[in-house]
């Protein structure tokens, strides 16, 4: 099969075992420039094994894979180039500036002298940094060090990218900011190919794959996940106490799952099997104490919880 | 969750608590109190004085000035007496890698004094709390991330404290672990323990009794979930339109609108009050050739509320 040159990443049963532990499973998707892709999963379900094989650092037990059309098992070295890594420890040298560490980054990813001056500063100006181009980033506050990583991984300019978890252990501030920063690198034709545990987040991917135990089970955009693997309507339901609720609500017939919502239950309901006063009077009759039930759109989190249950 | 006991015992209290690093002053004066049964949520930015401040109540630090109390006992006088009564679970805990599940609560047993024949008892226990039966004999190291926060938070119950701090017990843990996270801990506030915790999910804060809005060393403000965003009612509105990228050019031009953000593929927008924004926007996007689909008011969330407050702070001082 002849890639085609607007796909950047295309991978075909892409397979890798640690002794007998299968990390990824026969993995088979593809990805096309400018697209922003959310990767999900389950702690452990082969997300970063995957995207360490994609970036040449691990090399696939079975399968395929090519990334900005070289092949991962023959071209490692050269997809390095091509790409920006950033990894859920992404290793910033403390006693360096910002400058001296975007600089030692041109420098291993072999930028051209004279090119490094002006990348440096299209990349300041992209992630905020211009402020603190001097600060020593042991000064950085976590938002700023994660913007700088970023930075670093941009440095060499790669028309793709991975990012593993970028924003875990950020507060929401510097959360929706780091996702303005993707955006604006999506809207220049960088194709981002992103981790999160954040459902928010996957929201606001163009398509989203979701993996359990190192398969892919779903890969599809938020849309149409929600269509295809939500069988009924979403309700959120206040209940107290809570999570006895969910756990009735869990084991209920006509319900295809529970779980929390901020303060809130919220269950997808078979259609035609309760109304709200139905089901308020049956939680009544359990000894729940019933607020109010609204139909609500359908988030990622149920795609999730439902995948990840089987 | 419902709502707290306002006559239950105060297991944990700070007054006017202050922590200086050099010119820093990392905690600015903050008063606290958990009562008996209560889950009270400190979130805020990075550097806000968060885990400073879960690092004075445990008496790893040393306060500059200021109160602590835990389960009766001031801090740093009964320091030792207060330990016996705090479960601590650091952002970044150490587990023994090479040593079982059932080896690393034998160990921290040990190292917070429980005896030989209580310290099997209260595994026992654990395991079952913490739904790790089934893993007692597999290497820390070989857990899912989220079963090693589970992990973390039994060696911190191994002594059966009353008063527990969390610092982002959650952080970087996928969304079903969380809930089951969530679990255990309702579960530890039905044995009458005092749960402080910091998160960074609002969804999860929704669920405290009360949450504690941290910025620069200080409690910008603190109240039930609920109350705090009966605070923007009103002032958050569901954009849909295409193209997005110029309805939300569109939208930052008006004086009334405070904030945009993306919202998978719509715009929430933050407006200022008894605007008549939500009659006038869609002639504006209309003129400029951007088909609307929706424009309507949203129930608004913490996080909506912590970005507001955030930027009022900042604005304001």
């Amino acid at each position: 099969m002849e890639a085609d040159s607007s796909t950047i990443i295309s991978t075909r049963d892409l397979t890798k075992r640690f002794g007998d532990f299968t990390a990824v499973d026969g993995v088979t998707f593809e990805v096309q420039r400018g697209e922003v892709v959310g990767y999900l999963g389950p702690n452990g379900s082969g997300k970063t094994t995957t995207i360490r094989m994609l970036c040449g650092l691990l090399r696939p037990t079975s399968g395929s894979a090519q990334v900005v059309g070289l092949d991962i098992a023959k071209h490692a070295d050269q997809i390095k180039g091509q790409i920006g890594y950033m990894s859920q420890k992404f290793a910033l040298y403390d006693d360096l500036t910002v400058r001296e560490n975007l600089e030692f980054y041109a420098g291993v990813y072999d930028v051209q002298e004279s090119q490094i001056k002006s990348r440096l500063d299209e990349i300041y100006h992209l992630a905020g940094l211009e402020e603190r181009i001097n600060a020593r980033t042991v000064t950085l506050s976590g938002g700023w060090r994660q913007r700088l990583a970023l930075g670093c991984a941009l440095v060499h300019h790669p028309p793709l990218l991975f990012l593993d978890e970028p924003t875990s252990g950020v507060d929401p501030v510097a959360r929706r900011e780091f996702w303005d920063l993707i955006y604006q690198l999506a809207d220049t034709g960088t194709t981002v190919f992103v981790t999160t545990h954040y459902m928010d987040e996957a929201e606001h991917c163009g398509r989203v794959g979701f993996m359990l135990d190192g398969q892919l089970l779903a890969f599809d955009t938020p849309h149409d996940l929600k269509k295809h693997h939500l069988k009924g309507a979403a309700w959120t339901l206040g209940l107290d106490p809570l999570l006895e609720g969910v756990e009735i609500l869990s084991k209920t017939p006509g319900i295809v799952q529970a779980r929390l919502n901020g303060d809130q239950a919220q269950a997808i309901i078979v259609p035609g099997e309760w109304t709200p006063e139905t089901l308020a009077s049956m939680l009544t009759s359990r000894g729940l104490s019933v607020g109010e039930i609204k139909t609500v759109e359908p988030t990622l989190e149920d795609v999730f919880t439902l995948l990840a249950h089987g | 969750m419902s709502s707290s006991n306002p006559d239950s015992e105060l297991l944990l209290e700070t007054e006017d608590l202050v922590k200086t690093f050099g010119p820093l002053r990392a905690v600015n004066g903050l008063n606290l109190q958990v009562g008996e049964g209560e889950m009270v949520g400190l979130v805020g930015p990075d550097g806000a004085g968060k885990t400073t401040t879960m690092r004075l109540l445990c008496g790893a630090l040393t306060l500059t000035s200021g109160k602590i109390r835990v389960a009766g006992y001031d801090i740093p006088r009964h320091v030792e007496q207060a330990r016996e009564n705090i479960g601590y679970l650091a952002q970044r805990f150490s587990l023994y890698g090479d040593l079982s599940v059932s080896e690393n609560l034998d160990f921290f047993g040990e190292v917070f004094g429980v005896s030989p024949e209580e310290r099997k008892v209260r595994s026992q226990e654990l395991l079952a709390f913490a739904g790790l039966e089934k893993f007692a004999s597999r290497r820390a190291r070989a857990l899912s991330g989220g079963m090693q926060k589970k992990l973390g938070l039994a060696t911190a119950l191994v002594h059966r404290p009353k008063v527990m701090l969390l610092d982002e017990p959650t952080g970087g843990v996928d969304p079903v672990a969380r809930q089951e996270f969530w679990h255990l801990l309702v579960g530890l506030l039905r044995g009458g323990s005092a749960v402080l915790v910091s998160t960074p999910y609002m969804d999860e804060a929704m669920r405290f009794n009360r949450v504690v809005f941290m910025n620069k060393g200080r409690a910008l403000i603190q109240g039930a979930p609920r109350q705090l965003i009966q605070r923007l009612q009103g002032r958050i509105l569901e954009l849909a339109a295409e193209p997005q990228i110029a309805a939300r050019r569109l939208a930052e031009s008006d004086p009334d609108v405070e904030d945009v953000h993306a919202f998978g593929d719509r715009l929430h927008l933050r407006v200022r009050e008894n605007t008549a924004i939500a009659s006038r926007l869609p002639g504006m996007l209309a003129a400029s050739g951007i088909r609307l689909f929706h424009l309507r008011p949203v129930e608004p969330t913490l996080e909506d509320v912590f970005i507001q407050l955030l930027e009022s702070d900042t604005n304001g001082s």
